[in-house]
């Protein structure tokens, strides 16, 4: 039996007339120790599968086991990184762990409960900005106390909601490699959400692309058998990398692709002139007013991201 | 162009309001002039006060006393109530915000309790507790308990979710969750309630003493009147308004800290 199992398990949202579907049939299993990365869609429904690997919210049909108990609520075993980092904004850097240490190891002494917290600190490099609130740190380094949040519990499993998306992309880089880097101390089993197919390959041990929505699935998983610890150029240049990048994509493409809807609405045009500023404007006589009558069009979008 | 704006500082802060004043005042002497023979103007109002300000805590008899006295009277009564208002006031704000079933029991009567008048609660006050100070502090905590219990109510229910969920993930107590998440989520709310509270708790009490007659800074509005000293009304008015505004701007400081 797997470390984490899924079993068909279905989530929706809203009641009969307006439910939707959001994930059908979802079947994983990972193994303890396994860094696996789920790719997709934004809107597939990729934070609705963390929510219930991490027993926030409940699945309409199917079981979720971890470590053959399975899951009904949440709980500090299951240390999970939110996509909006969740950090508590009148807690400094300090506190915010400590107020997860402090829980998870309540038998300890306070002296050592401090020195746990410290050391997670050090680990993401955020000791300068220990006593920081979380409103007067960058996006970055409070996804890296996000980060040392989940750690510092040593949960059985980490999960990972999109942790760098918000990120600009040389902040991502690091990241990615210090997330590598800390992987590699401890080899904790690891389900990293992402909507960046190389970041997941660079990172996993497995790959795995869940379809759009709604009814959105998971795909073939695919064992990305590179050797680590991997050097960002040089993976990029691997054939390898590229062939399941490829695979990847026209997975998200093909099956999610046929799946992705379209929408048509009406725009209303905007019914009055741009002002014409080089010309000075006779206040008294003439006011602004409509030039052009109001315009109906329509665009048809397709929900592809 | 610094010195420009430094004017036009000037301007927004010390000139145009100056202006706005000698404005009012200019109105209110033709008024006691022209139309109303017994509106005392200006001048005779602030000859008839200057011992009230000129020495605003000297007590010369018991219904004469300086007019920061009188003030300070008020404010410790108000104090009274307003401490009750908020004890009373926030844990049920945190019960209708937290609990649908208390929500769903109690917010009617929380919404027509809380349009009554304090004309109409100190009667009651006065039966309930037999002597006029009670009830004037009876009538503050139930008048100027309301804003608190709807803000802190409202602070409650948007709580974002994901503070929630890390309450959730770390399963903390109910009472680590309330201190650690609920207060300090909620508080920038909280303290929005308790500056609405903290006026009307002023507005209470001025009417509280006029109806008892206790002393203070409505009850001696209500006695000049009744002395047929009119000079003395326009004065507690003045008074009532500016401590009401002090109040309310020291609240808001407050408030700001919390709101950061
Ligand atoms: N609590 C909820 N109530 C209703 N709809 C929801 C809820 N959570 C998510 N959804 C819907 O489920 C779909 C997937 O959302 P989500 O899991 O957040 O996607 P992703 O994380 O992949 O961007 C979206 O269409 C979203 O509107
Ligand atoms: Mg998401």
């Amino acid at each position: 039996m797997a470390f984490l199992e899924l079993k068909a398990v279905s989530k929706g949202f809203g009641s009969n007339g307006s439910r939707s579907e959001v994930i059908e049939d979802i079947n994983l299993e990972i193994e303890r120790g396994e860094f696996v990365a789920i790719v997709g869609y934004s809107g597939a429904g990729k934070t609705t599968l963390i929510s219930l690997i991490a027993g926030l919210i409940k699945p309409d049909a199917g079981t979720i086991t971890l470590n053959g108990l399975e899951i009904t609520d949440p709980g500090p075993d299951r240390g999970i990184v939110f996509q909006n980092y969740s950090l508590l904004p009148w807690l400094s850097v300090f506190e915010n762990i400590y107020l997860a240490v402090d829980q998870v190891f309540c038998n300890w002494a306070p002296a050592r409960k401090q020195q746990h917290t410290e050391k997670y600190i050090a680990m993401v490099n955020l000791t300068p900005a220990r006593d920081k609130r979380p409103g007067e740190l960058s996006g970055g380094m409070r996804q890296r106390v996000s980060v040392a949040r989940a750690l510092a519990m040593d949960p059985q499993i980490l999960l990972l909601d999109e942790p760098l998306s918000a990120l600009d992309a040389i902040t991502r880089s690091t990241l990615q490699d210090e997330i590598g880097r800390i992987w590699e101390q401890d080899r904790k089993t690891v389900v990293l959400i992402t909507n960046d197919v190389d970041e997941g390959i660079y990172l996993s041990d497995r790959i795995i692309p869940l379809s759009a929505g709604p009814g959105a699935t998971l795909g073939p998983s695919i064992a990305i058998d590179m050797a680590r610890p991997r050097d960002r150029r040089a993976v990029n240049h691997n054939p390898r990398f590229r062939q399941i990048r490829r695979e990847i994509i026209d997975y998200l493409l093909g099956v999610g692709g046929k799946k992705r809807a379209t929408v048509t609405r009406k725009l209303f045009l905007p019914d009055i002139e741009p002002e014409d500023l080089s010309v000075p404007r006779n206040t008294s006589s003439s006011r602004r007013r409509p030039i052009r009558r109001r315009e109906i069009k329509k665009e048809t979008v397709e929900i592809n991201s | 162009m610094i010195t420009n704006r430094r004017s036009e500082f000037k301007l927004d802060w010390l000139i145009l309001p100056l202006l706005g004043a000698v404005f009012v005042l200019l109105l209110w002497q033709i008024a006691s002039t022209m139309w109303s023979k017994d509106l005392p103007g200006p001048l005779r109002t602030w000859n008839a006060s200057k011992p009230y300000l000129v020495k605003p805590f000297e007590k010369r008899g018991e219904l004469d006393q300086g007019i920061l006295r009188f003030a300070w009277y008020s404010l410790l009564l108000v104090a009274k109530g307003y401490a009750i208002a908020l004890l009373i006031g926030t844990p049920i704000g945190f019960m209708l915000g937290l609990s649908k079933f208390f929500a769903k029991s109690f917010d009617p009567i929380v919404q027509i309790l809380r349009p009554v008048s304090p004309l109409a609660w100190l009667p009651l006050g006065l039966v309930l507790f037999q002597k006029s100070q009670p009830a004037a502090v009876f009538t503050i905590a139930i008048c100027a308990m309301w804003p608190t219990v709807l803000n802190t109510a409202v602070g409650v229910r948007s709580i974002p979710q994901d503070y929630l969920n890390v309450a959730r993930v770390l399963k903390l107590s109910r009472s680590k969750t309330l201190f650690k998440v609920l207060i300090p989520a909620t508080l920038p709310y909280m303290f929005t309630g308790f500056r609405l509270s903290l006026g009307i708790a002023w507005l209470v009490i001025v009417a509280a003493e006029m109806l008892t007659g206790s002393p203070g800074v409505g009850g001696f509005l209500w006695q000049e009147y009744n002395a047929l000293i009119y000079e003395h009304i326009i004065l507690c008015i003045l008074t009532i308004g500016v401590i009401g505004f002090i109040l309310d701007r020291l609240m808001s400081l407050v408030e700001r800290r919390f709101k950061s």
